[in-house]
């Protein structure tokens, strides 16, 4: 025992003193996070943001320089705070709080501490900046919006929130980054890559060179200029169309799948949302929870599609062989399904077949065209699914995949839909109980873009492109697979000819005569839809949406369109008059019908918006 | 001459060789300065002193290997006398250094007598307990074995250097393995428990511990009839122990000896002032991970933001640049020289190189023990050197001698 004892203790010490090293150096990372702290600073330089052009290189979107002025805690000295606030229009108190903040979030990396100076506060305190040990400044690029429009597709930048600092280590506090539209999708290539530089520090905070004589240092890169497929003077004319209006519109180009324009209505000047006045100005544009500007209508907004979905209905239902063009369905002011009421329609000749049952836009026809499809299969279900699969073929009811920083998939309900509001089996449905479908009321929901995509698939006969905004990098046109490979419908290319046809004559001698553009021959389709709010708790119906869509042109299609006015009452009143605008503006490039543009530019919509709020009982449809 | 040195042990002059040559590369690496040129000419640095100071030391180790082994215990009580003068020595003519005046100042050298006392001690150790009429287990004569170690001990504890004299202790080992009752261990294993614990938890819990655990053990042993005196008696003694250790913690410590006390036990944390040196020496062989950062790679390292790397943090060093398998290596070594060492202490046939023996150990031990111990941050910061491995000529050369003069009492074991 006695000449154990000291082999014992020896051994023991040992054991122990490596479980402590194991702890220290294998098992516990935090030391290693804390040596790279303390020992290396790391230095970043930021690159310039990449320019945004539109199709024509016409540029929307540069950069200019901006100043924060940064802090490190543990470097900071003494310094007349007096002086300092009065250069900086800044409240001492607000000062405590921010360097405490500061301290907070890390003693030894920098915070931002006032962000982005003007230049004269730059110029100014540049010269007195070795005065404030601790604080220096730090350059950045900030936007400069070349346009005042396509703030929605566009998007903005700000400092990165704590949450991606978190989970991406590229970005630290303080830093910039694209928080929606094209400056959020195509962040990544928008931002470049910061330059770094290690430095070793020693104890007293000094430098004592490069870190392993600089190997892990790097240049900054600049960011990646971009094109994107934005007409920038059809989204400016369409933007100045929508003037007193909700709603939105896009336009498509059918043979890329390129997006000539995507308006908002009502949107704001994106040179809000830059600088230091960016926060109240995003706070303000945030609550407006009435015009809700920061809502992408032509994204975002499900709205029934109304008649030009009938479009869709004669498709599937040649595709389906249940009726050929020459097929006729007489009409009597409506089609009576066994319903207490039937489905209305208003006058026009009857019988029809189906290019003058587009062009009339005969709510009959396509009931009795939809009920055939469905009632082709044994069950219903069987006939709804079909027909949603037709459906999904044109991109419809699921989200698109395409590159914008926002969207919503749509509706089309499926057999599974219809069971469970049913409660199939215990209570049986047929096709008679979707046939408000048919003419795109019921269950069908679309957003303007899948309005648009849908449009140029018709365009197309048959096939589109997945939509999308980014044209080019760097002059390089994009090559992904995904914007590049043509999505074929399910529905045959040559059952589209008397379709167009069909939206043809509805502008030759159908719903649009009015609104012929002389000289291009152009296909479309005019759409109302009902719509409902709550006042107090009541749903109550508003004026019908205006909805229209419209391609040119018929033979070579440049351009297909998707409107969508908010309570502008029928389609050609106010989104069939936008339409046509809009495609001669790009086709021709100027407007020959300057009464019908004085008439959309003089027609306000703010009083229908007012009618809900107003608390007072009103009139809808006048 | 070819006889005698094959009667050397290799193994154990192999464990010193790599460590003196690993710590030199490790001072060489905490000692480069910022930005000014490597220059092993340049006396001023480190790293040329220290290998100034190994070339020294191989003379010293030639000079010890050729002096007949009789030598050491013939004149132990001479050298041990002398080494308590020069102890003594140091109140007329040793310089002060940061408080502490534990040095001869000769020229641009500066010698600590403190480094030196440990072996003397060792020797005059041996020497008394190897006498034919000592008995350890005789009272009066551990009183004269613990006069023996006392002296210099308060000789060192007066210049003030609480870390060198605590090494002291290490004696016991020595002592225990003549025969000293195991109860001294046990009580100094106890005081030392008791101590931690009063500063730990305050005295009023201990107290109340050694009163639950007085009455445990006393109704377990009740059907023995125990004298309950005897109980109150250690119960008592314990409890004015506490008492006295709470006393001296708050009257008789310095502030700086109770803050380092304060951070060991967790009970304040000040990673800038006080606690920095452990807080950073953490820090620095935390980041070194399995391997290490490289030789003369490590961050912490060039930033000398460990104070005092090349000499008592030294094994820091060690563990970021050469991350665990590096610090693995380095206890790996030291264990086994400790463990060589016991394994030679116990072939000798002599009791004076076996106490001898035991007396080397025991003081590599306290050193390895107190100051990887509290560079690693499981110990108070308390400081003393890592044997052949921290910066130092008095420390290298003394340990050299203690090592040696065993190595050449064990090559001389057989001529009894």
């Amino acid at each position: 025992m006695r000449k154990l004892l000291l082999y014992i203790i020896i051994l023991t010490t040992g054991i122990i003193f490596l479980a402590r090293l194991f702890y220290l150096q294998i098992m516990d990372d935090s030391f290693a996070v804390r040596s790279q702290d303390n020992a290396i600073e790391v230095v970043y330089d930021y690159p310039q943001r990449g320019y945004i052009s539109d199709r024509n290189g016409k540029l929307m979107v540069s950069n200019q320089p901006s100043y924060d002025v940064m802090a490190i805690p543990r470097n900071l000295k003494p310094f007349d705070t007096t002086e300092f606030c009065e250069i900086l229009s800044i409240d001492p108190k607000e000062l405590g709080r921010r360097l405490d903040k500061a301290k907070i979030y890390s003693p030894i990396l920098p915070s931002v501490i006032i962000p982005q100076l003007t230049k004269s506060e730059y110029a100014y305190l540049q010269e007195k900046m070795r005065k404030y040990e601790g604080f220096y400044i730090q350059k950045r690029s900030l936007r400069d919006y070349q346009v005042d429009h396509s703030a929605n597709v566009l998007g903005y930048i700000a400092q990165v929130n704590q949450k991606k600092v978190n989970e991406d280590p590229y970005y630290i506090s303080g830093d910039l980054i694209g928080r929606s539209g094209v400056e959020k999708v195509y962040e990544e290539l928008l931002r470049g890559e910061k330059g770094v530089k290690y430095i070793q520090k020693d104890r007293f905070n000094r430098d004592i060179g490069p870190y392993k004589d600089g190997i892990y240092d790097t240049l900054p890169t600049k960011g990646k200029d971009i094109h994107i497929t934005l007409d920038a003077e059809l989204q400016a004319y369409g933007e100045k169309l929508m003037e007193n209006k909700r709603g939105g519109i896009v336009a498509i180009e059918p043979a890329s799948g390129e997006i000539l324009s995507l308006v908002t209505a009502p949107n704001y000047d994106p040179a809000l949302l830059v600088g230091r006045k960016r926060s109240p100005n995003y706070t303000r544009l945030y609550y407006d929870s009435i015009a809700q500007p920061l809502y992408d209508r032509g994204l975002l907004a499900e709205y029934p599609p109304g008649s030009p979905f009938k479009a869709l209905t004669g498709l599937i239902g040649l595709q389906e062989g249940v009726i050929d063009t020459e097929d006729r369905f007489s009409c009597n002011n409506g089609y009576n399904y066994g319903a207490r009421r039937p489905l209305g329609c208003h006058a026009h000749p009857s019988p029809l077949d189906l290019v003058p049952g587009i062009a009339n836009s005969c709510n009959s026809y396509f009931a009795q065209v939809y009920r055939k499809t469905i009632e082709k299969f044994p069950t219903p279900q069987e006939g709804i699914d079909t027909w949603n699969a037709h459906l999904k073929s044109f991109g419809l009811g699921q989200f698109m995949g395409n590159d914008l920083s926002t969207g919503r998939p749509g509706k089309i309900p499926d057999a599974d839909y219809y069971n469970r509001i049913y409660n199939y089996p215990t209570y049986k449905w047929y096709s008679t109980a979707t046939i408000s479908n048919a003419i795109g009321q019921g269950e069908v929901l679309m957003t303007p873009i899948q309005l648009a995509n849908m449009t140029a698939t018709i365009a197309n006969r048959g096939w589109y492109y997945t939509p999308h905004i980014l044209k080019a990098v760097e002059g390089d046109p994009i090559k992904e697979e995904k914007f590049t490979v043509k999505n074929i419908t399910t529905v045959d290319s040559k059952h589209f000819d008397p379709v167009v046809e069909g939206m043809h004559q509805v502008y030759k001698n159908g719903t649009a005569r009015s609104l012929q553009i002389p000289g291009i021959e152009i296909a479309g389709k005019t759409g109302t839809a009902e719509n409902f709010t709550k006042i107090d708790g009541k749903r109550t119906q508003l004026t019908d949406h205006s909805i229209f869509v419209a391609f040119a042109p018929v033979d070579n299609p440049k351009i297909a369109i998707a409107v969508f006015v908010e309570n502008g009452y029928w389609g050609s009143r106010y989104a069939g008059r936008i339409a046509s605008l809009m495609v001669e503006k790009y086709i021709k490039k100027e407007i020959t019908r300057t009464d019908m543009e004085d008439w959309i530019l003089s027609h306000s919509l703010e009083e229908e918006y007012a009618k809900p709020l107003s608390g007072e009982p009103f009139i809808i449809n006048r | 001459m070819s006889k005698s040195v094959a009667g050397f042990d290799w193994i154990t002059i192999l464990i010193y060789l790599l460590l003196v040559g690993f710590g030199w590369a490790n001072i060489y690496s905490a000692s480069l300065g910022s930005g000014s040129p490597i220059d092993f000419f340049n006396m001023d640095a480190p790293y040329s002193r220290q290998a100034l100071f190994i070339a020294l030391s191989i003379f010293l180790i030639i000079l010890i290997l050729s002096i007949e082994a009789k030598f050491y215990q013939r004149f132990s009580s001479v050298i041990y006398a002398t080494s308590l003068l020069s102890l003594a020595g140091l109140f007329v003519f040793g310089s002060t250094i940061a408080g502490q005046t534990a040095w001869y100042q000769i020229g641009s050298v500066s010698i600590q007598p403190a480094e030196f006392a440990k072996a003397a001690t060792a020797l005059a150790v041996a020497k008394y307990l190897s006498g034919i009429q000592t008995n350890i287990k005789d009272f009066k004569h551990q009183l004269r074995v613990f006069l023996i170690i006392a002296l210099p001990m308060i000789l060192v504890l007066l210049q003030p250097d609480a870390g060198s004299a605590m090494v002291y202790f290490s004696f016991a080992f020595a002592l225990y393995r003549e025969g000293l009752h195991f109860a001294y261990l046990l009580l100094g294993f106890f005081a030392a428990i008791l101590f931690v614990a009063t500063l730990a938890f305050g005295p009023l819990w201990v107290i109340g511990g050694i009163l639950l655990i007085a009455i445990l053990v006393y109704l377990k042993n009740r059907k023995r009839r125990p004298n309950i005196l005897k109980y109150l008696f250690f119960a008592a003694v314990a409890v004015g122990f506490s008492l006295s250790v709470n006393y001296v913690f708050e009257n008789v410590f310095k502030q700086h000896h109770r803050d380092r006390f304060n951070i060991v036990l967790g009970k304040e944390v000040d990673s800038r002032g006080i606690g920095y040196n452990t807080n950073q020496s953490e820090i620095a062989i935390g980041s070194g991970g399995l391997f290490g950062k490289g030789w003369t790679e490590g961050t912490q390292t060039k930033g000398h933001f460990v104070p005092e790397q090349h000499t008592d943090y030294i094994f820091s060093t060690v563990g970021e640049e050469w991350g665990f398998l590096g610090s693995t290596f380095i206890l790996a070594l030291f264990i086994l020289l400790m463990l060589r060492l016991l394994y030679m202490a116990e072939r000798q046939r002599s009791t004076f190189n076996r106490v001898y023996g035991y007396g080397v150990i025991g003081i590599i031990f306290m050193h390895f023990l107190v100051n990887i111990g509290m560079v690693i941050g499981i110990f108070p910061t308390v400081g003393i050197p890592l044997p052949f491995l921290s910066y130092g000529g008095s420390g290298l050369w003394a340990f050299t001698i203690l090592l040696f003069i065993f190595v050449k009492l064990d090559s001389d074991r057989m001529s009894f």
